[in-house]
């Protein structure tokens, strides 16, 4: 456990990626072949399911402690973290002890089903013989929110640089699920990789397009697509077999049954990439539906037909199992075509288009009115580009439309957590209504700089109107300019409207209260989208 | 005897004002931090180790009278006297009997030895004013000697590298704190213009800290690897950049919480503080043998319910206009 500490520390400490990879690569040297094992499972979200639940972890740390509960939770609330709040608030260790890594999950598995009065006394002791360092990493286990500024392309990377291998290589052997109790070193990453049938690709993942769109060259080197607002999944059918994996590397097989037949159907050795949308008769439904679907254990038949799915595929990257990624997109691209034209996936796979632009100029129409075609922008791909392996410039780019946005008022602030602890960083805005009134309709709380942040927090200092426990109504005086991605009509909410991903644009200290816009704004967004 | 008004913390029988953040004509100030002294008073009453300070940052022409620890001044039949406070050079807690009721005004104030200001003092009172900056059980602070060590070990490691050490600290209080406590054996210490202009306010009474001014004229490239204090707004100017190569690190109570480790995006947190942690406070309260106790700045809410349930006591929250916890005003 010390070691995987410092590694944290290590990690934490920095924000090099040089630094990182070699903190990781000091790690692997140091640590066991079996803790190594268990720590990239970690390091890559293969995370051990929770043994205990939250509320029995705080009572027992407010009980060894000797606080109240409500004294627990204020001192929660200003961390803003369950397993730093518990490391903080837990006595000093009576003794030190190193636990092996792979021995703590291990252990932790098991607890899962142990009775209470056994889970106490196993986490009573580990709290026990733990630093503040060690306790603070042990939490973040048992609370099942274990993260670290970390991305998989890291780890890869430097497991790449100690095993001595291509780092393509490495990302394919680590995609899916994998149990670290039954792999070894060995056989995750000496085996051969096609061996592993259910196992996707690494995705291949662009870049926002920064710079002037005439900066890509000559139109005619680029795939232009449509960016759909779905779910980016890959679909496998290999050994009678078929999975659907997410982006996120979930199996979402069982929430797709409309996919299921595509087994029998498709030629063995296929893996399309391709974004799964709710579609039905000949038309994309909202983003929304298929939140609620996804969301559902078990999914009816009545969800079926209400709200079907379909796959949008654009990239074919296995046929007749060969691991095709190194060809030009052109020439997959065509294979694809080939592939659904020659097979019956009518109703379940939808090739996605290649839009006809002339001119950039075109694109750029396109992507500004791209909300009235039922996308979020393009996708421009460099006609030669071969699949690569994470997020990567260069080949392939997305330019997504610009956001919609609304000026509303701050009406109430509240005390951010964690990072922010102590400021004023959560915002509820509001916009008029017909009778002079202001009508909360989003809340957000990302956007400004901290020396903005700073400032709108001494603002709300010294224009408070009333305390609600951590929530101030302030003077309506400041307006901001708010962006979101999507608006739907939902009763839930006293503004009839809910916003999804709001965020602050900018500060709009040019403008009066009076002049932050209405309740008919935001309808007016409502029917542009609904069109 | 005393009541909170929307100017400060007033006693009607001596007509006169404890940190007063609204100008008044009489003003009793427990320390020179920028929250605490407030420009515009026709008189002030501190420590006379504050009155280099106070000078400087509200007017040389400022009208004050400066006492000793103990001595006692009386005001319209109200027995004042300043005790330390152990938070800052010259800090104090105020306290005022009149007619045999005792309250003690402790500003702020922690009950641990920095080396540098007066240690604390317990004082016997009715009624005990106490701040809460750090008033949640999750603020527990290592001994300063401990910190002390760290910096100094994390200094030298950075000297080895050949890289500087930028310790960001207010200019009033933590610098001061620091400096006295840096092995100087490891290397050459120099000074942001804030943190200069506090020394040569303290120099004036016979204090002597480490550390050359940095001005427009030096130059930078003589600056390596040596050990640079500045205030935190530092952290991210120019001015900071011109020091580079270094490794900055924030030297405050908050930097116990990650997050604020993180929104400061500083290579180090020291968790040095010029405030009393949790255990520090509840010690600091029961000591007075007060039976009322009035919570200002911090965690008012959380920390009057915990006297009342734990201790017994009667606790009431005091609404303070001006706080920011430590980020406290630089000059
Ligand atoms: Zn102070
Ligand atoms: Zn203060």
């Amino acid at each position: 456990m010390k070691l995987f500490t410092q590694l944290f520390y290590d990690i934490d400490q920095t924000t090099k990626t040089n630094a990182k990879v070699a903190a990781l690569r000091k790690y692997f040297q140091q640590a066991s072949s079996k803790d190594i094992l268990y720590a990239i499972a970690l390091l890559t979200g293969n995370k051990p399911k929770r043994p205990v639940k939250t509320s029995e972890l705080k009572a027992w740390a407010a009980e060894l402690a000797g606080v109240p509960s409500w004294l627990f939770d204020d001192s929660y609330y200003v961390v803003g973290d369950l397993a730093e709040t518990i490391a903080l608030l837990l006595p000093p260790a009576t003794s030190t002890k190193d636990y092996a890594l792979h021995a703590i999950i291990l252990e932790l598995g098991k607890l899962y089903a142990a009775p209470e009065e056994q889970k106490k006394e196993v986490i009573l002791s580990y709290w026990h013989s733990m630093n503040q360092t060690e306790l603070f990493i042990f939490n973040k286990l048992i609370t099942g929110n274990f993260r670290i500024g970390l991305s998989k392309q890291l780890v890869v990377k430097a497991l790449a640089q100690y095993l001595e291998k291509e780092e393509t290589a490495i990302a394919h052997q680590l995609m899916g699920k994998w149990d670290p109790k039954k792999e070894t070193i060995d056989s995750l990453f000496t085996q051969d990789v096609t061996t592993k049938f259910y196992q996707p690709y690494p995705f291949y993942l662009a870049y926002p397009l920064e710079a002037e769109i005439q900066t890509l060259g000559d139109i005619n080197d680029w795939i232009i697509e449509p960016k759909l607002d779905g779910i980016r999944g890959q679909l496998i059918v290999r050994d009678n077999s078929l999975f659907v994996w997410s982006r996120g590397e979930d199996l979402l097989t069982d929430k797709f049954p409309e996919f299921e037949s595509l087994q029998k159907i498709l030629p063995q050795g296929s893996v399309i990439d391709g974004e799964i949308i709710p579609f039905k008769e000949g038309m994309f439904l909202d983003f929304n539906a298929m939140q609620t679907r996804i969301g559902r254990k078990n999914i009816s038949k009545k969800n079926l037909t209400e709200v079907p799915l379909i796959m949008v595929c654009y990239d074919l990257l296995e046929w007749q199992g060969e691991d095709i990624r190194n060809r030009p997109i052109t020439e997959r691209r065509n294979l694809l075509i080939s592939l659904l034209e020659t097979h019956d996936v009518k109703d379940k796979l939808l090739l996605s288009k290649a839009l006809p632009f002339e001119n950039w100029e075109q694109v750029s129409e396109f992507r500004n009115n791209a909300r009235e075609q039922m996308c979020e922008g393009v996708m421009l791909k460099r006609k030669d580009s071969p699949y690569e392996t994470g997020r990567r410039r260069g080949n392939w780019w997305k330019w997504k439309t610009v956001p919609m946005t609304i000026d509303g008022v701050l009406i109430y602030a509240q005390s951010g957590s964690g990072r922010r602890a102590n400021l004023f960083t959560d915002y509820t805005f509001a916009v008029w209504d017909g009778e002079g009134k202001l009508l909360p309709f989003a809340k957000a709380y990302s956007g400004l700089t901290d020396k903005e942040i700073f400032a709108v927090d001494n603002w709300v200092k010294r224009n408070t109107i009333e305390k609600f426990g951590p929530v101030r109504s302030v003077t309506p005086y400041q307006v901001f300019e708010i962006a979101f991605e999507g608006i739907a009509e939902s009763p839930r909410h006293k503004s009839g409207i809910a916003l999804r991903f709001p965020r602050i644009l900018r500060w709009r200290k040019d403008k009066k209260a009076s002049e932050a816009n209405t309740i008919d704004d935001l309808k007016d967004w409502l029917k542009i989208n609904k069109q | 005897m005393i009541s909170f008004t929307d100017k400060g913390i007033y006693c009607e029988q001596g007509d006169f004002y404890i940190d007063p953040w609204k100008p008044v004509d009489r003003a009793l100030i427990t320390h020179a931090h920028s929250d605490h002294a407030r420009p515009g008073n026709q008189y002030y009453l501190s420590h006379h180790l504050s009155i280099p300070i106070l000078k400087i940052r509200l007017g040389a022409d400022i009208n004050v009278q400066g006492c000793e620890y103990g001595e006692t001044t009386t005001i319209n039949g109200v027995a004042i006297a300043f005790f330390p406070a152990g938070h800052i050079i010259g800090s104090a807690q105020i306290r005022l009997v009149y007619k045999g009721e005792t309250w003690v005004i402790s500003g702020d104030y922690k009950t641990t030895d920095d080396l540098v200001s007066m240690p604390y003092e317990p004082v016997k009172c009715d009624h005990f004013v106490t701040e809460s900056t750090f008033g949640l059980p999750i603020y527990n602070f290592d001994p300063v000697e401990t910190i002390y060590a760290d910096i100094n070990h994390w200094w030298a490691e950075n000297t080895a590298a050949g890289v500087n050490t930028v310790l960001l600290g207010y200019a009033l209080g933590k610098s001061q704190a620091i400096l006295n406590a840096l092995d100087t054996s490891i290397g050459k210490v120099w000074l942001h213009g804030a943190v200069a202009n506090v020394n040569d306010a303290f120099r004036t009474v016979g204090y002597n800290f480490p550390g050359e001014r940095i001005t427009v004229e030096t130059d930078r490239k003589q600056i390596t690897p040596a050990l640079i204090i500045a205030p935190p707004s530092a952290l991210g100017t120019p001015w900071l950049k011109k020091l580079t190569p270094y490794k900055v690190a924030m030297c405050s109570g908050w930097m116990a919480l990650r997050g604020a480790r993180r929104r400061y995006g500083v290579d180090r947190g020291f968790v040095l503080s010029d405030h009393c942690d949790w255990s520090q406070l509840n010690d600091a309260i029961i000591a007075t043998g007060a039976e009322n106790i009035y919570v200002t700045h911090g965690y008012e809410t959380p920390f009057v319910r915990w006297i009342k349930e734990h201790h017994g006591l009667n606790g009431y929250e005091v609404k303070t206009l001006f706080h920011d916890g430590e980020i406290e005003g630089d000059l």
